[in-house]
């Protein structure tokens, strides 16, 4: 057993967002992994973003002081250089996480967690070396950087090409912080376990056999410092309510389960205050709900209950051919695996092709100028979103964060990189996407959020369904795969409408598509108009060894592609 | 001070117990060094070690609980720890599900610790991103890899007389070697416990000669096959197998929404599921895959049988549901030894008419929990099979199929090796579903 094993998955999102009796994030290796988060018992998790210390919630709103931050970095900086690192970043960080955990009418789990430390990365020679350490004393993180410069020295035997990065001005002493109204740490655990419970309530009322029920809130304090000078301290909070609601049929024994429509988000608490103007109807015939910058829990849950008992009676899919019409709760995620990835520079050049894989958008791919979608197709990527989860002023090389366009028209115009890469494809600056899950692991490119634009001309979702003779409606994320490549891919979704001659029909189940990533965004029919953008959004972008999760945000309008292969995924076992 | 001894652990963890005022008090420490190294393209990309002893205090008055940590050591720290652990459970609601601490229990030796690995160093790791490199570098394969190792410790103490303590290394690595022009691709994984037991050479050999062999795959029809599925293929990327093991609640199978659940009500335990050669069990004494002797509740980790040729033989019952269910609570083992036969793969091989071998699975994913049914792709050195030798290399698949079926369908089982803390037969298996093509190497 290796308590902190970090699930081994990876390149992707980290398998069931969460079943709360298999959380994801605990020590996947410990087989069947019921004795987590929600389990409660003295087992810390063993996610950073999600671990290390608790604390009780009034100490989590003081902050540390910037200057004996500084003091504390200066100290870094200055071992590194002296133990001859030509270059050397520290970052100081306090990660705060708090999770509620409920089922039906109980708390499950309340917990605070903290963890505090420093991470000091030194390149000598040429040469990477990377340490961390949970003191925080001068001394303390001295005695890391000297580590950093001495494994980069152990590793310049095996180094053939130096590391080069690009230039980088320091900003000085500057600071940032995301815009919230209301910070998730200040409100009273109680109103929290409250707003749960009536969530439950409301799906129990509704015909659910079960919920399952959490919310999520992070508040990552990171102070960024490298000896180019710059001094940045930054203040970053993100939120995810959700829950998972549950139907049983027990003359049948057949069960269903819809999750939360929900994203996780780059907000406060704020985010749990509905309003009317944040929801977005889903086409006429459903009963789907779209959320933008705030949720309905207490609706959503209601739903929840009767879409999964919907499900258990819903007609099993006919396989075949099928025009989909997909929403942003559900596309999000279609958009992260087949264009996200694929356009990672370090996936293109081979630096993960032990783990997440490669891509098949090579450099000499790019220079042919294939189309990777139709026309209209245009995708940016952008670390400044309001809401989403990539907004930083930073990042985690001290680069400020800026958008630019990926796909244009259909074709790939540029990768996502940052400072060591930037070189490999003639580009004088980072991106600004490099991040870290915490103080104790190594900065690396991460990637930002990654947007289907809308469409320009004025199309509602009822329109665009209108147009359809023969397609599925899907609405939600479910089961997700593709090759580490990005080739071949299946997805599955939430909840699926049936769509005939430009009308919604009735609910399906069973449903999957598979297709390939060119052959896909090439059937692009086009989006719907502005007012139908939404973030989707999650906490669990696996990449990296050893494994680092990312949170990144994913915005789209709902959007049509034209004559993609559906599976019916219902099997028959004893 | 990552490392802690048994009796430098049990003595902080003696002081925190006597800071307390609660009716129910538990603390454990957890400590690890960790060192990586990470090379692709030939090269290195990134290093890096680590370091950290965590505390964790449970405090409870009556069915209220808190739990609080910290990671310093001095007296005020640690009291403060107390303390606040105690407001929070005092501020926390009753736990319907309440269960009282565990007294004394007995544990078994561990022999989970070899001092060989505990002494790696920055430049064994830097020699063995250089020998695996040079292994591909002069035959124009691209090697990526990585190696992460170092010890660990947990140790447990309650007021009720609960105490333990347990010692690990661990030794993980991985290699993907690829052909120069990206059109062969061949892998290799291992775990082990004692570094001295690992190759970087052989393995790297074995990862090479897989991306050298798997150059100019050819398409065939997706449909259903024979496949051989190498142990890499059954647990990586938390495999096919995993996903069946990590399915066996008894609770969730109680409330109606597991493949082990019954119509009406109920479970399938002590019904024959699977086919009569399946037996899987877990032991934590095991020579290869060692585990922990005791989980995170404090229960004794002991030999147990999960499945007995082709028997549902044990559920997981949490200590609240065994108690609810009148059961014995069930240990939280850390790995898993599934029997098979004497064969290699080689053997297997020989011994098929017609199927595919298949090195790896990748991106897995639940499709539907009634019946567990995943998705995934194959990677990494996908073959044809044909009169018992390997044809040619053929392009990658996807696959969608479910554990419960495949373990009906077994033709062959080899030889158990070690992987991702568990013992895992080579499996031959009938009918495996392919869905569709991948152009992905």
């Amino acid at each position: 057993m290796t308590d902190d094993f970090i699930a081994s998955y990876c390149c992707y999102l980290t398998s069931k967002p969460f079943t709360f009796q298999t959380p994801i994030t605990l020590k996947r290796r410990d087989f069947m992994g019921l004795t987590g988060l929600a389990a409660g018992g003295l087992l810390l998790p063993s996610v950073p973003s999600l671990g290390g210390m608790l604390v009780d919630p009034e100490q989590l709103l003081e902050v540390m002081d910037p200057a004996l931050k500084k003091r504390l970095a200066d100290a870094a900086l200055n071992a590194a250089k002296a133990a001859g690192a030509s270059y050397a970043d520290v970052r100081i960080g306090r990660y705060l996480n708090q999770y509620v955990f409920t089922r039906e009418k109980q708390v499950q789990n309340i917990t605070s967690t903290e963890s505090l430390g420093a991470g000091v990365r030194a390149l000598v020679n040429g040469a990477w070396g990377f340490a961390s350490t949970n003191i925080v004393t001068e001394a303390g993180i001295a005695a890391a950087a000297s580590s950093a410069v001495a494994i980069a020295k152990a590793n310049q035997k095996v180094q053939k090409q130096p590391v080069q990065l690009a230039p980088q001005r320091g900003y000085g002493e500057v600071s940032w912080k995301t815009p919230i109204e209301k910070n998730a740490f200040e409100v009273p655990v109680k109103e929290k376990v409250e707003l749960l419970l009536a969530a439950n309530a409301k799906a129990l009322e509704n015909g659910a056999n079960y919920i399952n029920s959490a919310l999520f809130q992070v508040n990552e304090q990171k102070y960024f410092a490298s000896t180019d000078g710059s001094y940045i301290d930054q203040d970053v909070h993100r939120i995810w309510p959700t829950f998972t609601v549950t139907a049983i049929d027990k003359a049948t024994g057949k069960f269903r389960s819809r999750e939360a429509m929900s994203a996780a988000m780059g907000l406060g608490y704020e985010y749990l205050t509905p309003r009317a103007s944040e929801k977005i109807a889903g086409p006429a015939g459903t009963t789907v709900v779209g959320y933008r910058q705030r949720y309905d829990i207490l609706a959503d849950a209601a739903q929840a209950a009767k879409h999964a008992k919907e499900k258990l009676t819903a007609k099993s899919v006919v396989p075949g051919k099928y025009d989909l019409v997909l929403d942003p709760a559900h596309l999000g995620l279609t958009i992260h695996e087949s264009v996200g990835h694929p356009t990672e520079l370090d996936r293109v050049l081979g630096y993960e092709a032990n783990f997440a894989g490669t891509s098949f958008a090579t450099l000499d791919w790019k220079a042919k100028n294939i189309p990777y979608g139709s026309k209209q197709v245009n995708i940016v990527a952008d670390k400044l979103q309001p809401g989403s989860l990539g907004a930083v002023g930073y990042d985690d090389e001290g680069v400020k964060t800026k958008e630019w366009d990926l796909i244009k028209e259909g074709k790939l115009v540029n990768y996502q990189k940052i400072r060591d890469q930037a070189h490999m494809v003639g580009q004088q600056e980072s991106d600004g996407c490099c991040y870290s899950q915490s103080w104790q692991d190594v900065q690396f490119q991460r990637m930002p959020n990654v947007s289907l634009k809308p469409g320009n001309a004025k199309l509602s979702v009822d329109e665009m369904i209108s147009k359809v003779d023969k397609g599925i409606f899907i609405s939600g994320a479910g089961s997700y795969s593709i090759d580490q490549q990005r080739y071949n891919f299946q997805f599955g979704g939430q909840v699926f409408y049936a769509i005939e001659k430009g009308k919604i029909t009735n609910m399906i189940e069973d449903v999957a598509y598979q297709a390939n990533t060119q052959e896909f965004w090439n059937s692009c029919a086009g989006s719907c108009d502005q007012s139908n953008y939404q973030l989707m959004g999650t906490f669990f972008d696996g990449k990296g060894q050893p494994s680092q999760s990312s949170a990144v945000s994913h915005g789209s309008s709902t959007t049509r592609f034209n004559g993609v292969n559906v599976i019916n995924t219902a099997r028959k076992i004893g | 001070m990552a490392i802690l001894s048994k009796d430098e652990a049990q003595a902080i963890l003696k002081k925190v117990l006597g800071f307390s005022t609660a009716d129910e008090c538990a603390g454990q420490l957890n400590g690890r060094t960790t060192g990586n190294i990470r090379y692709a393209r030939n090269n290195v990309s990134t290093a890096g070690s680590s370091d950290n002893v965590s505390l964790a205090v449970e405090a409870r008055f009556g069915k209220r609980s808190g739990v609080a940590t910290c990671n310093q050591f001095d007296d005020a720290t640690l009291r403060r720890c107390v303390q606040r652990a105690e407001e929070i459970a005092r501020l926390a609601p009753e736990d319907p599900e309440y269960m009282p601490m565990l007294g004394p229990q007995q544990f078994l030796t561990p022999t989970t610790y070899a001092a060989a690995t505990a002494g790696i160093t920055a430049d064994y790791r830097a020699q063995v991103a250089a020998d695996s490199i040079a292994l591909c570098e002069p035959r124009k394969l691209t090697a990526a890899g990585y190696l992460e190792d170092g010890p660990s410790f947990v140790a447990i103490r309650n007021n009720k007389g609960l105490e333990g303590y347990q010692q690990f290394t661990q030794v993980d690595f991985s290699v993907t070697v690829r052909t120069a022009d990206g059109t062969g691709s061949g892998y290799a994984v291992a775990d082990y416990t004692d570094v001295a037991k690992f190759n970087a050479k052989s393995l790297t050999s074995l990862a090479a000669a897989k991306a050298a062999g798997s150059v100019g795959a050819k398409a065939i029809e997706p449909g259903k096959y024979t496949v051989i599925l190498e142990p890499a293929a059954l647990v990586s990327d938390e495999g096919i197998l995993n996903r069946l093991m990590y399915a066996l609640d008894a609770r969730e199978a109680d409330e109606g929404r597991s493949f082990l659940s019954k119509k009406g009500g109920g479970n399938k335990l002590g019904e024959k599921l699977f086919d009569s050669r399946v037996s899987i069990y877990s032991d934590p004494l095991n020579a290869t895959a060692p585990g922990r002797v005791f989980d995170g509740d404090g229960l004794p980790v002991k030999r147990m049988n999960w499945v007995e040729k082709g028997v549902m033989k044990n559920l997981y019952y949490s200590r609240y549901w065994a108690e609810k269910s009148k059961k014995p609570a069930t240990a939280f083992p850390s790995g898993w030894i599934m029997e098979g036969g004497t064969q290699s793969v080689e053997d297997l091989i020989k011994g098929t008419a017609k199927g595919i071998l298949v090195t790896r699975l990748w991106y897995i994913r639940d499709v539907d929990p009634q019946t567990l049914l995943v998705t995934g792709l194959t990677r990494d050195g996908t073959f044809y099979i044909e009169n018992g030798k390997i044809k040619h290399p053929i392009k990658n698949m996807r696959f969608n199929e479910s554990p419960i079926i495949m373990l009906n369908n077994i033709e062959a089982m080899g030889k158990p090796v070690r992987l991702g803390g568990n013992m895992v037969p080579p499996l031959k298996i009938r009918d495996f579903t392919f869905t569709s093509l991948s152009d992905a190497v």
